[in-house]
Formats: structure tokens, sequence, C-alpha cells
């Protein structure tokens, strides 16, 4: 068990060691290695462990460095890894978690770079360019999901779909939050969010299972670390949460991208979520897009904090907001926060300022509560034609790259449009089956008397 | 600064884990007076012992031991990996279980009181409930949360609640509730290790009754499977002939001494622990009560619209023509739980009991 120094000064040594963790058993263990060692002479030394079980465990011992006895310090490790990571980048705990004075953005509205002095990075807010391969791939998801998103609100309009939530005009951040993460990382969406589910992989008509009736999720979420779109508000941010915690006490490197938008930040769990997060120090960034409207009700009715970014320092996490209809800034601060998140830093939270250019679903009038001048302003915005630019003057984006882009997003719209128009019957019976991991007796009964019901149908046609 | 020391082999390790665990059975072993609140800190001990991916949480469950020592000792056993205080945040406690169910863990979470339940509503009613459903199967939610309920313990407003209404009457949730030491054990042994997730109410009033058991032998017998599931299972607390008294947590106590009493007065009552509310054991309730022809249903909830109502009702479907008398119930009032002082006016009692089993048209019979 090597040891070494940490840090020290006039009232308290603390001293590092690292330990396996099959050797941990009990700080009651601990203190007696040390002890038999004559570091320390008290019974009880202050040993606070570090990264739980996780893959790199490490112990704390605090004792006063003359007389060697044990120094009542409460270590709390979230607070630990903030110092840590602000004190790397060169600015305090505060302006680590402080959101940058302005939105992080990269393009301008007419898809030009901002130059580097004026992307709105300060002193530990500072983002790289991602590379040219990353952006094009993330542009062919971003017209795939514009193309995914414009279907099926088609769809929906004939009347072979029963309601779609467009994220329409959010697409930057549907594609930003996919690609961000890795492979064994997971997704916690909304009912927004399926643009963001198939970038991750998710088949297109398993996402759109139960947007069109069927009374389950489609996919497994298991298959593709992404959970069911979440349709009550920021109870999934908890879900995320326990995700973290449980990958974190196996000593996985899991990071943990869980969604919600503006008007979810009122709802209790938001708070919940975000302060166990950092209470357990866990690799989860809490990702907000903040597309100024819920359902009706806008942004000025749901908070007056300078930002909802700004919510973050409240719970000692790092916060950042970002142009959300840029998708080079998007890339540029989920991919530095999955990062920071991976290594320990504890969880972070991007608002993503952007715009639902559509009604909330086919079922709202969005002239009711809002003017037609205002969405011509962020139509002006669209993320889309702004990366199509950039890439383009960029050269990046050349015609037999177009077209190859436009023709995989006609392909993914065919197989909706295909998915969409087989006539598939849920079958009746299997209501019943998956209640619990067997039906009760009750449930069987029930299953039986609907069966019934249904031959004596069958026998009457 | 910096000493060599020797680190301790993970062989090491293993002894002094071994060392706790064999302590504990040891202490554990032969028949001795055991409380109900000891049966369920064992229970949770073994579950842990015996399966690392099961968690215990909650708000004071770590270094006190729970508010009512249900989880003493773990947190020193297990680390604070295992057993750990949380904020203090009920919808984000179950929220958080949810998660950890989801990605392998078999959480076993702690609401301190029953009305401190209410603010994890949501996540109970539309996750813990319905995950498994939704996910057509891929997703259970292996999960247990216990909630310390009911009254009797003097407690002041909002912790003597009778919520299991609410967990029963939301599909997807089993409902467990366990009235005698041996049970507390089993069942909750069993809860751990069901894959569907389970609202464990534990009635406070019980957790100082003591029961003459033999901890470390109902561990094996569980853990090697020779013990009947209580899952779905009704038990037949005393058998009897001539009416059927139907109690579940709090009121089997309540119940039994209402059959003792009865039995002074020449009557003999059978009584039944329902044991799980979810599922719910219709057979055995039916077969005893199409034999006593007789039955009153016992709760502290309030009547309207509760668990007894419901049992009453199913009574009534499954053996009307066995029935001598209408199936009557003896319930908490429709009112808010009462103060400490008025607890007593509230609760059923023997003597509300016998006045029912007297109003059972015994004379129509004569």
């Amino acid at each position: 068990m090597p040891l070494s120094a940490l840090s020290k000064n006039h009232h308290v040594v603390t001293v590092t060691f690292s330990f396996c963790l099959q050797d941990y058993r009990s700080h009651a263990h601990f203190s007696r290695i040390f002890r038999e060692a004559g570091y320390i002479s008290v019974a009880k030394p202050i040993i606070e462990l570090r990264n739980g079980l996780g893959s790199n465990p490490q112990g704390l011992l605090r004792c006063h460095p003359k007389s060697r006895k044990a120094w009542t310090v409460t270590i709390n490790e979230s607070r630990e890894a903030m110092e840590q990571v602000s004190s790397k980048f060169g600015i305090t705990p505060e302006d680590y978690m402080l959101p940058a004075r302005t939105e992080i953005h990269m393009l301008d509205v007419n898809g030009k770079l901002h130059p580097a002095g004026q992307q709105g990075a300060e002193p530990g807010h500072e983002y790289p360019l991602p590379s040219p391969a990353a952006l094009l791939a993330a542009y062919e998801q971003l017209v795939i999901g514009r193309r995914v998103n414009d279907q099926n609100s088609a769809l929906v309009r004939q009347g072979r779909m029963a309601v779609y939530p467009s994220s329409h005009g959010q697409e930057a951040c549907q594609v930003a939050a996919a690609l961000c993460l890795g492979e064994d990382d997971w997704m916690f969406p909304t009912y927004r969010d399926s643009v963001a589910v198939m970038a991750k992989g998710v088949a297109p008509m398993e996402v759109m299972t139960s947007f069109r009736g069927d009374w389950h999720s489609g996919y497994d979420p298991n298959q593709y670390k992404v959970s069911v779109q979440a349709t009550p508000l920021t109870t999934q941010l908890l879900h995320a949460v326990g995700v973290a915690h449980a990958a974190k006490l196996r000593g996985e490197d899991t990071v943990v991208l869980a969604m919600c938008g503006d008007g979810a930040t009122s709802e209790g769990d938001f708070h919940e979520a975000l302060n166990f997060a950092a209470v357990f120090n866990l690799p989860v960034i809490f990702f907000v897009q903040n597309n100024q409207y819920a359902i009706s009700v806008p942004l000025s009715q749901q908070s007056v904090a300078p930002s909802l970014a700004h919510k973050a320092v409240g719970y000692g996490m790092a916060g950042e907001r970002v142009d959300g209809n840029d998708l080079v800034a998007l890339l540029a601060v989920l991919g530095r926060a999955v990062r920071l998140a991976r290594e320990g830093n504890g969880p972070l939270l991007v608002e993503a300022h952007t715009y639902r250019m559509q009604a909330h679903t086919n079922a709202d009038d969005a002239t009711r509560y809002r003017e037609d001048a205002e969405v011509q302003a962020w139509i002006a915005k669209d993320p889309l034609t702004r990366m199509r630019s950039y890439l383009a003057d960029a050269g990046l984006l050349t015609e037999a790259a177009e077209e190859r882009i436009t023709a995989s997003a006609e392909a993914v719209a065919k197989t909706l449009r295909d998915g969409m128009n087989s006539e598939e019957t849920p079958d009746p019976a299997e209501l019943f089956a998956y209640v619990f991991s067997s039906p009760t007796t009750q449930l069987t009964e029930q299953a039986h008397m609907l069966a019934d019901e249904l031959a004596r149908e069958e026998d009457t046609k | 600064m910096s000493p060599s020391i020797s680190t301790s082999s993970p062989a090491n390790g293993n002894v002094s884990a071994e060392t706790a665990a064999q302590a504990a059975r040891t202490a554990n072993t032969g028949v001795q007076s055991v409380t109900f609140a000891k049966a369920l800190n064992t229970a949770l001990a073994d579950a842990m012992e015996h399966d690392s991916a099961v968690l215990m949480f909650g708000e004071d469950v770590g270094v006190l031991g729970g508010v009512f020592r249900i989880t003493d000792g773990l947190t020193k056993r297990f680390g604070t990996g295992r057993c750990f205080d949380t904020p203090l945040a009920e919808s984000g406690i179950v929220g958080m279980a949810i998660g950890m169910a989801m990605n392998g863990m078999r959480p076993v979470i702690e609401m301190q009181f029953d009305a401190f339940a209410y603010p994890a509503f949501e996540q109970i009613a539309s996750h813990v409930a319905k995950m498994h459903n939704r996910t057509k199967g891929k997703m259970p939610l292996p999960m247990v949360i216990r909630i310390p309920y009911a009254g009797g313990i003097g407690g002041v407003e909002h912790h003597c609640d009778s919520s299991e209404a609410y967990y029963a009457h939301t599909p997807g949730l089993k409902v467990f509730t366990p009235s005698t030491v041996k049970d507390a054990y089993l069942m909750l042994r069993e809860a751990i290790d069901s894959p569907d997730p389970v609202v464990f109410m534990e009635p406070k009033k019980l957790y100082w009754t003591k029961e003459q058991v033999d901890l470390e032998s109902l561990r094996l017998s569980h853990e090697t499977s020779m013990v009947p599931p209580t899952e779905g299972k009704a038990a037949i607390a005393r058998a009897g002939t001539d009416a059927t008294l139907i109690a579940y947590g709090p009121s089997v106590s309540t119940a039994l001494a209402a059959a003792e009493a009865a039995a002074l007065e020449g009557r003999n009552l059978e009584v039944i622990d329902v044991r799980t509310i979810v599922p719910f054991d219709d057979a055995t309730i039916s077969e005893s009560v199409r034999k006593t022809g007789r039955a009153v249903v016992i709760s502290e909830a309030p009547g309207f619209a509760s668990v007894a109502s419901e049992i009453v009702a199913r009574v009534q479907e499954r053996c009307f023509h066995s029935l001598a008398a209408p199936v009557l119930r003896v319930t908490g009032f429709d009112t808010p739980f009462p103060p400490p002082k008025l607890e007593k006016y509230f609760l059923p009692s023997v003597d509300r009991i016998l006045d029912a089993v007297d109003a059972l048209q015994w004379e129509e019979v004569a």
C-alpha cells in the first residue's frame, strides 16, 4: 500500500494511499495496518475512501503532522474533485462552476467561424474545434435528423402515426448529444429526443414504436444504452444518476447523458437529480435543451435565474451554455463535458439555447402564444444551413458527399414510410404478459376473460 | 514520511470478510429471542453477504443504522459503497434506485416513514411499476422499497399512515407486509430475490415484538430453497371453524387476540394472514370462508376504497353461496390518522372485532 503526501499545512497532513478492491474490508482493517506500520499511534485514525469501490480506489488518511494524532476532517470527494479540476485549469472552483459570461458559439448565423477570441471562451472554458471527420459525420446525422423530423410530422398528418413531438430546429442538439458519447455510455432521452436516440444507433422503426400507438418502448434499453424516452418531466434524470452510480461502484468509466428541456428545470426531480449527482460525484452530463417554451409557457415564466446553466453552481457542479443551433460548438462543449466527467470530475450541466421551430405536437397551435416574427428570426439561425455553409466553405463537404448524405437520409425516411404503412395490430394478450416477470393468478384470469370475449367476437363475425 | 507498509493480500482481506460473516452466523445460530427489527436487519445483512449487487440506502441508514435501527451495522460491515446515506429527498432515492436496478444492482431503499414516501410517488407509480411492462420485460427492476408503516406506536402526524392501498392499486408493484418475526426475515429475503419491484411494508408497532427463532437456520432454509415461498401465499395464522378473520401486517396480532377472546365465548375463529397483498391469494382465503361461512376483514387503513374493501369484494364474488352473513370490515375511520391520545379509538381493537363477529347473523342459523 504505497503512501504519499498529498498536502500539508500546519494543521493537517493528508496522505493518500491506493489499495486493491479485494483489500478493502473496513476502516478498522486499514487503521490496523497503519498502526502496525508505526505510522500513527491513535486507535481510530480518520480514513476516508475515495472513488468508493471504483477502478482506482484511494484512501485518504488525515492526521496532525506533529502529534500524528487523528484529525477530524470531513472529506468531500466532490469538493476535492472540484478543487483539483479547477486548479488544473488555473481558475478558482467558482470560476470553474460558473458558466462563461456568454454562451459558447463557434459558427455565426451564416456559418462563418467566429474568430477564436470571440467564441465566448474564457480561461478554463476553452473549446478546441472538433476534427473535420467528426464534423462531417455529425453533419450527416444532422441531415438525417431533419429528414426524420419532417417525415414523421408528415406521417402524423396523414394519420399513419399517433403523435410525434418534433425536434425540428433542435437537430444540432440531438446529434451532438448522441455523438459525444462512447458506445458504453448511457443516454436518457425525453419524448422530443427521437433523433438523438436514432443517432445513438437505435433502428428508426424501433424508436417510433410507442409514437405509432403501441404499448411498449420498442427497443431494448440495455442493448443500445439508451433508456426509454421519458414522458414525465425529469424523472429520468434520477434514473441516469442511478445508472452512473452503479457503474461507478463497479469501477466502470461509464458516462451518462441525461436530457431535459427548459420547462423541466422547474420540476423537483431536476433539483434532486443534480444534487444527488453532485454529492456522489457521478459522471452525469445534464443536457438542457432550452427551446424557449414549455408547450405555451415561455422561459421567463419558468425561471428568473441569470441562465439555466447558472443553476449548476448551486449544486457545486460546473455549468456552461452554448449556442444550441451551432453543431460545432455543441460538439466541442459536450465533448469536453464527457471527457471531464469520465476523468472523475463529477457531473456537469450544459444548457443549449435553441428553438422549437414547430408546435409542441400536432395537437398544439403555436400561433396562440407566439408571434411569427419570432419564429422567422430563429429560422434564420437554422442549424442545418449554418453547418452546411461552414463545411462547404471549408472544403469539407463535396458534392459527392452531399449526395451520399441526402441519399442516406432518404433511405431512413423510406424506412419510416414503409414501416408506418405496414399494418401491425398489437396483440391484446400482451397487455397482461409483462406487468410482472410472470403473470399473477388475477392477471391470468383477466387474460382468459379478454381471450374469451375476443373468441366470441370472432364467432359472431 | 512514507513508511513501507505491507499490503494486505486479497487472501487476508477475504479472511476478514469471512470472519465477519462467520461471526454473524455463529451469533445467529440456535433458537433465541429475536425481535422483528433484528430479523429484518439480519435478512438485509444475509442478502448483502449473499449477493454483492444488493445495496442499501436512504435517510439515516448509514452510521445511525436507521431511525428504527433496521440497517444497524451494515455500513460498518459492508462499507459506505453498499450501505449509505443519501441527501434528504425521497423521489431522488427511488429514482436513483431505479437507475441502479437498470444497471445491474439490486437496491433496497428505506423510506423513513410511510407519509414521507409520498414525494416519491411519481417515481413509484410511473416508473418502478411500469418499467418492466413498458420495455416488454427487457428492463426488469429488481428493487425493494421498505416502508415502515401504520400506527400503534403513539406516533405524531405524518408518521402513522397505512398507505398500502396506493401501492396495491398500482399495477406492476408487489406489496408484501409480514406480521411475524420469521416472516419478516423470509419475506424480506424473498422480496430482495424477486425479479419484480416490491413495496415492503413493515408494521412499525411490530419492530420490537419478539419470537423464538433460529435466524441461521432460516438463512440456510432460504438459501437452499427449503422453505415454500410466501409470495402469493396467505398463511393460516390460527385454524378455526366458525368464522374467518382476514388481516395483514399490524392487524394480524389484533385478530389473533380477538380469536383467543372469542374462544372463551365458545367461538372457534380462523385467522388468515394475507402476507402478500399483491399478489393476492384468493384460493386460501376463499377456501377458508367457504368452510366457515362467515368472514370479517380487519385493517388499520381508512376503510373507504381500501385493501379491506377489495378483500370483501373478492370474498363475496367467490364465496357467495357459502356465506351465512355479509362479510364485514373492521378498519380505521375515514379520518386522517389521529394524534397519539386518540389512536386507540381509531385502531381496530379486539372489542370492535368481536362486535363485528357478533354481528355475523348467528341467530338466523340458530
